[in-house]
């Protein structure tokens, strides 16, 4: 192939804007034929939105795309496709109820006197799978397929309908166990050996190290660079994606340093040897008043889980969770709110907020619910509690009786906060409390992450941004692969956390 | 092969159980009252049921195709076909008129229910009740009472039995023929062409239909129109037996012919389901009104009763199944 042809995509400079944030800021992005190439970031990070430009799924605000040397404007998601390029998402985008034949060639069906001929739909489909090494029967439903199976059928869709130059796999490997995801390596490897230029994106880094040519990573919507895998150390790649900032808050950790006195000796909470099948291996955990705990690790490596079962979301199918020596036999938020336990959950929008409700509605939930249905609060006790709160946690609103979802994410944030206070915790389970928020906001939360603590409550904060760990907590657990892999004091250093989260240590060691 | 039979049993699960209701059903009443035994009143459920076997086929479609799918319009569209053709035929157009311009008709205001629902992001019961609302009002503004239909070319049609080969005294009406016709032409439809493959591809997952490319948006338009078709084709049928033409016609058909649909095992989330098993469903229906009939003392609300039943049994049954496949 002529050297003029190597690069199958560039994308220069592209700007993505949503109500309220910059998704993209002036990113590049190459692909060359036949390779590989890894995209990763954190949540939030813009790869998905990169994705989205790519596949006319989104127009970028600005910037161009360029197709083997030609500028384009991708139009649609049917558009890339006739453009040969094709998406396989993570949850699966076919369709359950039809033949595993069928969700291959649907729309492009072999048709014999005006109707859809079967047998060669059939024959045609087993055809295309063999070519992928993967050897079943098409006439099953699809439904009935492992996941595997499925995104091999999405694989080969894309394959033979857009006819696939350009091949995205938004986390494929993620609902794969080990044998199932060999099975689509070595399907990625031979349409690499093919020409195809694949896109991966996945949250696991060993995965990348596996497959992929070059990787480009992404950060807060901007580039953070793209470089070839053999020439960046795993320890590398993970600082790139979380990124770190030079402010250090010297008073944060004198602050955090004053906090330490107050750790209680006895455990708040311990649980022992918790698991959740698909969710978490078994793992040990002690929290005690008065302390800090940072659970750090990267997406999917389990902190979320963890979170869920200490607050009764889930029921661990082994192992106990015992507080203040009492221990649980009943696994219900309902009844962990009971035990004094507190959950601000990921995802504010999905989980935590009713925007629709008002500050104060907001903030009353919790100790509503835990009052049950027939103490009411009166509505004078209602504005005592939610003006308490917005003074404590210094919520910026024009009343309490101002609709949530005027205000911006980091004041929602401190609603779900005070929602929790309000109901007098002693463990308080932070998921992710500080995403999306501005700088100023995150370090008033983690101040007052640390002050909750002094006060003799416990708190359990799980971060994506390591930095803000280590400055808020007095004990660190990472987690990987859904194990508890170490544990540290709080002046453990960011590099040794970091080779702990990448897992070079522990190969090494 | 005893693997293949339980996988055809699992997987045909709804179908074969309606199948076997409505066996069990007429089995009870031909022992009840033995005149039930006669082919003739077999029969009969296809001439009496024929209109709502007809809205009850596009009715499976419309709930096929998934994203709360459903044609409310349908007894509205039989009133207002019924009237309006009655209306024209008295003022002394000719019945070759009147018939395709009531089809277009039909189709055409289907097809503008599936354009309000898929373009104007109407909800498909809003957009279908308005659908009833309209058409009954106008068939009211056409005439307040009942219109009768002396056109000569209605009356032959209407009235001339058609005998079934090797059976005694068996027959049915050429309208009787419709509906079989055109439940022959959903199979063939839903099972070997695109438009019907993409019915069930949307039903199950609308986006992943979209992103597999296919034509959804035209798809929805199209499966509205073919309900109005067959709603069209329902009233002509329904005017032709009663010969006449009336607002009231079919009132509360719509509910009728979802509780078949959904007899038939055709779920109401989607995707799954087929027209065959609607017609089970339309006889099951057909045979409770008749022993009822035959029983002459019983009120004719035990009809309702009796299919609420089955309907609740159905959707269990298929809620269940769908719990446990969700399960495994």
């Amino acid at each position: 192939m002529a050297e003029l042809s190597k690069e199958i995509v560039i994308m220069k400079g592209i700007d993505k804007y949503y109500p309220g944030v910059q998704a993209l800021a002036n990113v590049d992005f190459t692909l060359n034929r036949g390779e590989v190439h890894a995209l990763v970031g954190e949540n939030g990070a813009g790869k998905s939105t990169l994705i989205k430009v790519l596949t006319g799924v989104d127009q970028p605000d600005a910037g161009t795309i360029m197709l083997n040397q030609q500028k384009i404007n991708i139009r649609s998601p049917q558009h890339a496709q006739a453009l040969g390029i094709s998406t396989v998402y993570q949850e699966v985008n076919l369709c359950s109820n039809l033949s595993v034949a069928e969700n291959i060639l649907i729309g492009r069906e072999p048709m014999k006197w005006g109707s859809i001929d079967r047998k060669a739909m059939n024959a045609r489909a087993k055809e295309i799978l063999q070519k992928l090494d993967v050897d079943l029967d098409v006439t099953q439903t699809l439904g009935s397929c492992s996941v595997a199976i499925q995104q091999m059928a999405a694989i080969a869709r894309a394959l033979e309908i857009s006819s696939a130059k350009i091949l995205i796999l938004d986390e494929p490997t993620s609902s794969l166990d080990t044998h199932e995801t060999e099975q689509l390596f070595s399907v990625i490897r031979k349409l690499k050996s093919d020409g195809v230029a694949i896109i991966f994106i996945t949250h696991f880094l060993n995965q990348v190290y596996e497959v992929a040519d070059r990787i480009t990573v992404l950060r807060n919507g901007a580039l953070v660079g793209t470089y070839e895998t053999a020439k960046l150390s795993r320890l590398e790649l993970i600082m790139k994606m979380i990124g770190r900032s030079l402010t250090e808050l010297e008073d944060m950790s004198k602050l955090k340093q004053e906090s330490s006195q107050h750790i209680k000796s006895e455990a708040l909470l311990e649980a022992k040897g918790i698991r959740r099948a698909n969710a978490l291996e078994p793992l040990d955990l002690e929290l005690h008043g008065g302390e800090v705990v940072g659970l750090a690790g990267l997406l999917g490596s389990g902190r979320t889980e963890t979170a869920q079962l200490l607050f009764g979301i889930d029921k661990p199918d082994e192992g106990s969770i015992v507080i203040e020596g009492q221990p649980v036999n009943k696994y219900s938020p309902l009844n962990s709110i009971a035990h004094g336990v507190a959950l601000c959950p990921e995802d504010r929008k999905d989980a935590g907020i009713v925007g629709e409700l008002t500050v104060r509605e907001n903030i009353i939930l919790a100790i509503q619910a835990s009052l049950g249905w027939f103490k009411y609060l009166t509505t004078r006790e209602q504005y005592e509690v939610a003006d308490k709160y917005i003074k404590l946690l210094n919520i910026v609103t024009p009343s309490p009786d101002q609709p949530v979802k005027n205000l911006s994410g980091g004041n929602q944030q401190k609603v779900i906060l005070a929602r929790w206070l309000a109901t007098n915790p002693k463990l308080l389970i932070m998921d992710e409390p500080t995403r999306g928020i501005d700088v100023g906001t995150k370090a008033e939360i983690q101040k007052l992450v640390i002050s909750l603590a002094e006060e003799g409550k416990s708190c359990l904060f799980i971060s994506s941004e390591l930095e803000e760990v280590l400055r808020t907590s007095h004990r660190i657990i990472v987690m990987r692969d859904r194990k508890k892999v170490a544990e540290f004091s709080g002046d453990v250093t960011e590099n040794e956390v970091m080779h702990t989260i990448a897992g070079s240590l522990t190969e090494t060691a | 092969m005893v693997q293949r039979i339980k996988l055809y049993i699992v997987q045909n699960g709804p179908l074969l159980l309606t199948f076997a209701v409505f066996l069990l059903v007429y089995f009870v009443g031909a022992q009840m009252y033995p005149v039930m035994q006669k082919p003739q009143v077999f029969f009969n459920l296809f001439i009496n049921d024929s209109s709502l076997l007809l809205v009850s086929i596009g009715m499976t479609m419309v709930i096929l195709s998934g994203g709360g799918g459903i044609d409310l319009s349908v007894g509205g569209v039989i009133a207002l076909v019924s009237t309006a053709s009655a209306a024209m035929l008295r003022s002394g157009v000719s019945p070759y008129v009147v018939l395709p311009l009531m089809i277009v008709m039909g189709v055409a205001l289907g097809a503008l229910m599936g354009w309000i629902i898929q373009y104007l992001k109407v909800q498909p019961f809003i957009a279908t009740l308005m659908g009833l609302y309209f058409t009954r009002g106008m068939a009211y503004i056409i005439s307040l009472t009942s219109v009768t239909i002396k056109d000569a070319v209605y009356k032959k049609i209407a009235l001339t039995p058609i005998y079934i080969p090797f059976m005694e005294k068996a027959y049915i009406y050429p309208t009787t023929l419709v509906g079989p016709i055109m439940l022959l032409i959903a199979i063939y439809l839903l099972s070997f062409s695109r438009f019907g493959r993409t019915i069930y591809a949307m039903g199950n997952n609308e986006q992943s239909a979209l992103l597999m490319g296919l034509a959804v948006p035209r798809t929805k338009v199209l499966v509205y129109a073919f309900s109005g078709l067959c709603s069209a084709l329902a009233g002509i049928v329904f005017s032709m037996s009663l010969l006449a033409g009336y607002g009231q016609f079919a009132t509360g058909m719509e509910l009728d012919s979802i509780a078949s649909v959904v007899i038939g095992g055709t779920s109401l989330a989607g995707g799954v389901g087929n027209v065959i098993g609607t017609l089970f469903g339309v006889l099951i229906h057909g045979t409770i009104v008749s022993i009822l009939q035959f029983n002459g003392t019983l009120s004719s609300w035990w009809t309702r009763i009796g299919v609420g039943v089955l309907t609740l049994i159905a959707i269990g049954i298929q809620s269940v199944t769908y719990i446990k496949r969700k399960h495994s």
